[in-house]
């Protein structure tokens, strides 16, 4: 069981502001969800392997050379708030 | 005249444009009109107007067009995910909207240099997070064999408008059944490629080590063509491999010296297949017999735990993939406050019910405490899933399943449920979780429990990593012994 408590803390990790409503679903929710996630706890697991990629993967290297890239105003024109070259954000204490 | 165009198999219009029997623009303008009168919400970008035709062409000339390619002048819908340099682009989020990629994604370019035009962008569930279309920002995509129900989802606007002809073949993603599933529900062809085959670069991601850009279209052939297209490695993805010797199109017509194995944890002893679903399921299961396939059961033991794997996996990956947005580089961003409330403020707005849902959930089980007990463990189920199938196909050339246990529902059906949306994906997600490659055939028509209408019902043919060619050679030779396009002449 997900309660309030836990909906709230695991919101302000993921940086999502909850109405009181969704929290109140949330906990509901995820608690559905993780009870039915929880049948995985039956299997025996202990000498198997996790598995992050399925496919084998080796690193790929190419040679360190310059090369162009986009215009930086290219990259700022998309941004919500450019402002002298950069990406301006609020203060983070207010 | 454009009617009978609009008949036409991908084959049949590519080799009409390059023998100069059918010009590329009336062609294209055919399907132009058909897509500018999308009454499906299949579209949410078409390359409708002058103005907007134009700057499709434009982008087109800029990748080398070869007029001789395998898709010469064949208009293509591309899902919504796909960044499309200079065309809006949202992943079927609010977040994203109005939203123009500086960039386009290697899968759409190598579909210009095929030939190919963008003709629309498809509508999606956000973030490719959903099984019925409904979670799109921009709302639900309609089925085009019954309005009241859902297309499936999440590459739901693809298979829409693949199916109601709206566009002769479509790509969409495919993380846990998001490509075969709608396909299944729309009464097409669909095929999630094994992992690696096709770049992810320009593909919103959502979760990444299982989604996967594959092809929607009416035939096999159709679908072998554009995956022969979009298919490779790319300098961009260093986990895109390609498929060793291309895709060969496909060309049997039996299926002997094959053998089959059903999966009873996915086919017998499934819960939730309708009866319907079994019926035509059955039968198929039949046709491989008279095709000269074998057949016999077998066992996938750790597949029904699949579901439970993935709503761990694919939701953690995604609440780290989408922490990029956070209102400053792009997309909207809400001011208010200081910086940890604009972040907060602009999600809440930005994101729709189900993402939010999604980010809690990999948030919470990727969270201090609970890492292990449900991530770490999550991760050791999904190597057994991989074994599994490892030892089935030592056995076994390919494993076949129904793709959805039921037929399309009715919108709205399953919205106020997030466990019983999920359960939709129940044949489909085993699958990613071993990155092996799986097609969805139609294989005929049924009714939903408790009576309907009668409509599509998905057959699911999956193969060893690596076998995208034999697989499409399987289920071509499947195809023509179910016959499924002469028999029921497609949706209204």
């Amino acid at each position: 069981m997900i309660d309030r408590e836990q909906v709230l803390h695991v919101a302000k990790l993921a940086r999502l502001k909850l109405t009181d409503d969704e929290v109140e679903r949330m906990s509901e929710e995820l608690s559905g969800i993780l009870e039915h996630v929880e049948h995985i706890n039956e299997l025996d697991l202990d000498d198997v392997e996790p598995t992050s990629h399925v496919i084998a993967l080796e690193n790929v290297l190419r040679p360190d050379e310059p090369r162009a890239s986009w215009e930086r105003d290219q990259v700022l024109g998309r941004a919500p708030d450019p402002s002298a070259g950069s990406f301006r954000v609020p203060s983070p204490q207010a | 005249m454009a009617s009978e165009l609009l008949e036409l198999t991908v084959a049949e219009a590519a080799e009409r444009i390059r023998s100069g029997d059918l010009g590329a623009d009336e062609y294209l303008e055919a399907w132009r009109e058909r897509a500018e009168g999308d009454s499906l919400n299949a579209y949410l970008w078409t390359a409708g107007d002058a103005a907007q035709a134009d700057l499709e062409r434009t982008r087109a000339s800029r990748d080398e067009v070869d007029a001789t390619g395998p898709l010469t002048g064949i208009p293509v819908a591309v899902k919504d995910i796909f960044c499309t340099e200079g065309i809006p682009t949202t992943a079927g989020s609010r977040i994203l909207e109005g939203y123009r990629p500086p960039y386009t994604a290697t899968a759409v370019r190598r579909l210009r240099s095929a030939g190919a035009r963008v003709l629309g962008k498809a509508n999606m569930d956000e973030f490719a997070m959903g099984s019925s279309n409904e979670n799109s920002g921009y709302g639900p995509v309609l089925n085009p064999w019954d309005s009241g129900r859902v297309p499936g989802g999440s590459s739901g606007g693809s298979a829409a408008a693949v199916a109601g002809r709206l566009a002769p073949c479509a790509i969409g993603t495919d993380t846990g059944g998001s490509i075969r599933q709608p396909a299944a529900l729309c009464g097409i062809v669909g095929m999630k490629p094994t992992y690696g085959a096709v770049s992810r670069y320009g593909m919103i991601a959502f979760a990444s080590s299982l989604d996967q850009c594959g092809p929607l279209a009416h035939t096999v052939t159709d679908a072998a063509l554009v995956l022969q297209a979009v298919q490779g490695r790319d300098r961009c993805d260093s986990t895109s491999i390609g498929i060793e010797g291309g895709v060969e199109l496909p060309s049997r017509e039996d299926l002997k010296g094959l053998r089959f194995g059903v999966p009873r944890e996915l086919a017998s002893e499934a819960e939730g297949i309708e009866s319907g679903v079994g019926e035509v399921f059955e039968r198929t299961v039949g046709l491989i017999e008279e095709l000269g396939g074998e057949v016999s059961e077998t066992e996938l033991p750790h597949a029904p735990h699949g579901i439970s794997a993935y709503y761990v996996l694919a939701p953690a990956e995604a609440s780290a993939n989408l922490a990029r947005f956070d209102g400053v580089r792009y997309g909207l961003r809400v001011e208010c406050g200081d910086l940890t409330e604009m972040y907060e403020e602009t999600r809440a707005r930005g994101f729709g019910a189900e993402v939010k849902r999604r980010i809690m959930l990999g948030t919470y089980a990727l969270s201090s405490g609970y890492y292990e007990a449900y991530y770490g463990r999550a991760q050791r189920v999904r190597t057994r899933i991989a074994e599994d199938f490892k030892r089935a196909f030592d056995r076994f050339d390919f494993v076949v399943t129904p793709t959805s246990p039921t037929v399309a529902f009715k919108l709205g059906a399953k919205t106020d449920d997030p466990l019983a949306m999920y359960l939709n994906d129940y044949c489909t997600v085993p699958m990613p979780l071993a990155g092996i490659p799986a097609i969805s055939i139609p294989a005929g028509l049924a009714q939903p429990d408790g009576g309907g209408p009668e409509l599509p019902v998905g057959f699911q043919i999956a193969g060893p990593a690596f076998s995208d060619s034999a697989l499409l050679d399987a289920a071509h030779a499947l195809e023509g012994a179910i016959g499924f396009r002469r028999e029921n002449g497609g949706p209204n």
